[in-house]
């Protein structure tokens, strides 16, 4: 084996001295909050790095539901997990079409169709809440969960949108032909080689809808109230508002909370990253 | 695929049979994506346009301080807090292009901000800010014997916290965006600068920038729009306090929306209009080119 030279070390030490802070800067919250989510409630404000007596009595109480602040913990986590999967599903379906209608059929004010999408791609999402809240109440839909399904799908549609049309336009137009020329229909050329063609990007889209929906918070606490039909963020939110919250189970839900998403994205990094950079980068 | 208008000599027949089955189907299948756009976002915006059509909701905003205040927070948010935030971010994406094992296990973990929910970790820095039992604190006495500062009770302090969760937040993300652009520059363009002996400086001023100047514009101005529409950073760590000296738009809209005053809620928006659009127009034309 080659020793390093001493430039080598020099340049090694000049890359630790950037990676160490950034490690650092990147855990401190979320260690902060794991060390939290495990500490007893004696050891959570004495300050420590890491507690005396290390326990997951905290997770027990979050899962039983033994404090009011968590009296519907369960319902709310599956408050969330529906909320997700619907956003995920509907956004999935109406992205795709549209996407297949705008780059395969060429439906005529496709283009146009893509940028009102891409119009609403960019509309700051806290500056739709206003408006959106009160056609919310218009339809009377506010307190129920369509009213967050819906919003987070129109958030979600025209990225979703946006992406797939990028990915079926590299897709070749002879495919489409042979398959009409075989007697295809529409819809057979739609359900048998646009789709499973597509199945990556289609991954990564509905994906991106359900981390968005999961992870969403404004839209969520304007559009809903009730304690059995609020989702996870707004349920965290709330403890906020009381003088005598118990931050170590706020801390331990919110690091429950925070466990599905991240193991999503790193099961999925491969098409999110793909899908993602493309998505901003295209120069 | 052209698109064929069939038998165009014949007088206005009725639409249907002037479109082929695949456009017919191309109307159907756009159609779930034109209703939500209606419903969702035509129907909101003309109706809230609507409700700040009032002159005098615009001279009750001017009046009230809070309003100021909120625009030059957003616009300290906008200039330092993005500007910085790319910079690091241009900076990191260089030191992720170095090819080490380390470093790419380090990436892995630095993505995690982006991957997790805001909500648990901005509440996390909160509660690490608090004055009182957040651990920051604790440890300055720990180690100086001293109270620290109550971080969040000042408007500037409070606010540059706000900036430093924004960051913490979306700096993964941008950097991974940069780091992309870097590795699409030529690795041909480095080693002949090797050859001619060029220092990292010339290297970053004449190769890597070069190439990536406008890649780094559009992230900047797409940062922008998304900052505009970042609520989760101050709304959580400072809840807009104290004394609503820390709102931004973004927050304040929603104030206002919850103090009922509807129209005072979409003429701030209304007035932030001015500045997105230009950003807007400019993104979609770089976008859907």
């Amino acid at each position: 084996m080659k020793l390093p030279t001493l430039r080598e070390v020099g340049t090694e030490a000049k890359l630790l001295l950037i990676g160490i802070p950034v490690f650092i800067w990147t855990m401190i919250p979320i260690y902060h909050m794991f060390v939290f989510a495990i500490s007893p409630k004696e050891d959570a404000f004495a300050g420590k790095l890491w507690p005396t007596h290390p326990t997951f009595h905290n997770f027990s109480i979050v899962f039983h539901q033994q404090h009011y602040f968590l009296r519907d913990f369960w319902i709310q986590f599956w408050n969330s997990t529906v909320i997700a999967l619907a956003v995920g599903a509907l956004t999935l379906f109406i992205a795709t079409a549209a996407a297949f209608s705008i780059s395969r059929l060429r439906v005529p004010g496709g283009r146009a169709v893509m940028n009102l999408a891409l119009f609403t791609y960019f509309i700051p999402a806290a500056f739709l809440a206003v408006p959106m809240y009160r056609t919310m109440g218009t339809y009377g839909l506010l307190n129920n969960h369509w009213s967050l399904i819906l919003a987070m799908v129109t958030i979600a549609a025209p990225y979703a949108i946006w992406v797939l049309k990028q990915a079926s336009d590299k897709l070749p137009v002879e495919l489409d032909e042979a398959a009409t020329m075989d007697g295809a229909t529409t819809l057979q050329l739609f359900r048998l080689v646009y789709v499973p063609l597509m199945m990556p990007s289609l991954v990564a889209v509905g994906t991106y809808a359900i981390l968005l929906a999961w992870n969403e918070y404004l839209y969520a606490f304007l559009l809903l109230s009730k304690d059995t039909d609020i989702t996870l963020p707004v349920a965290l939110g709330n403890f906020l508002a009381a003088d005598d919250s118990p931050w170590e189970l706020l801390m331990t839900t919110g690091f429950i909370y925070a466990l599905p998403p991240a193991a999503v994205y790193y099961a999925f990094k491969r098409y999110m990253v793909g899908g993602l950079t493309a998505g901003a980068v295209k120069s | 695929m052209a698109i064929t208008l069939s038998a165009s000599d014949v007088p206005s027949p009725p639409l249907s049979a002037r479109l082929s089955p695949p456009q017919v189907w191309g109307i159907v299948l756009l159609a779930p994506y034109l209703l939500v756009f209606l419903a969702f976002v035509v129907y909101p915006v003309c109706y809230g346009l609507w409700l700040a059509r009032h002159p005098a909701s615009y001279v009750a905003l001017y009046h009230d301080p809070i309003f100021a205040r909120a625009a030059v927070n957003t616009l300290i948010f906008l200039v330092i807090g993005i500007n910085i935030k790319m910079l690091i971010a241009l900076f990191l994406s260089g030191f992720f292009a170095q090819q080490r094992p380390w470093i790419r296990w380090l990436s892995v973990i630095f993505i995690l901000p982006w991957a997790v929910p805001s909500i648990p970790t901005i509440l996390s820095v909160r509660f690490m800010l608090n004055p009182e039992w957040g651990v920051v604190n604790q440890l300055i006495f720990k180690f100086t014997g001293d109270d620290g500062p109550n971080w969040l009770n000042d408007p500037a302090v409070a606010l540059a916290m706000a900036i430093g969760v924004h960051i913490w937040k979306s700096l993964p993300f941008w950097t991974l965006i940069l780091l992309t652009g870097r590795l699409a520059i030529s690795h041909d363009l480095y080693e002949a600068s090797d050859v001619d002996g060029a220092n990292w400086w010339q290297k970053f001023r004449y190769i890597t920038w070069p190439s990536m100047q406008t890649l780094y514009i559009t992230c900047t101005l797409l940062s922008m729009i998304w900052t505009l529409g970042d609520f989760n950073s101050v709304y959580l760590l400072t809840g807009g306090g104290p004394a609503d000296l820390t709102h931004v738009l973004s927050t304040l809209g929603i104030r206002y929306l919850r103090l009922d005053q509807l129209s005072l809620a979409m003429a701030s928006i209304v007035c932030a209009m001015p500045f997105v659009l230009p950003l807007v127009y400019y993104m979609m034309k770089r976008l859907s080119r």
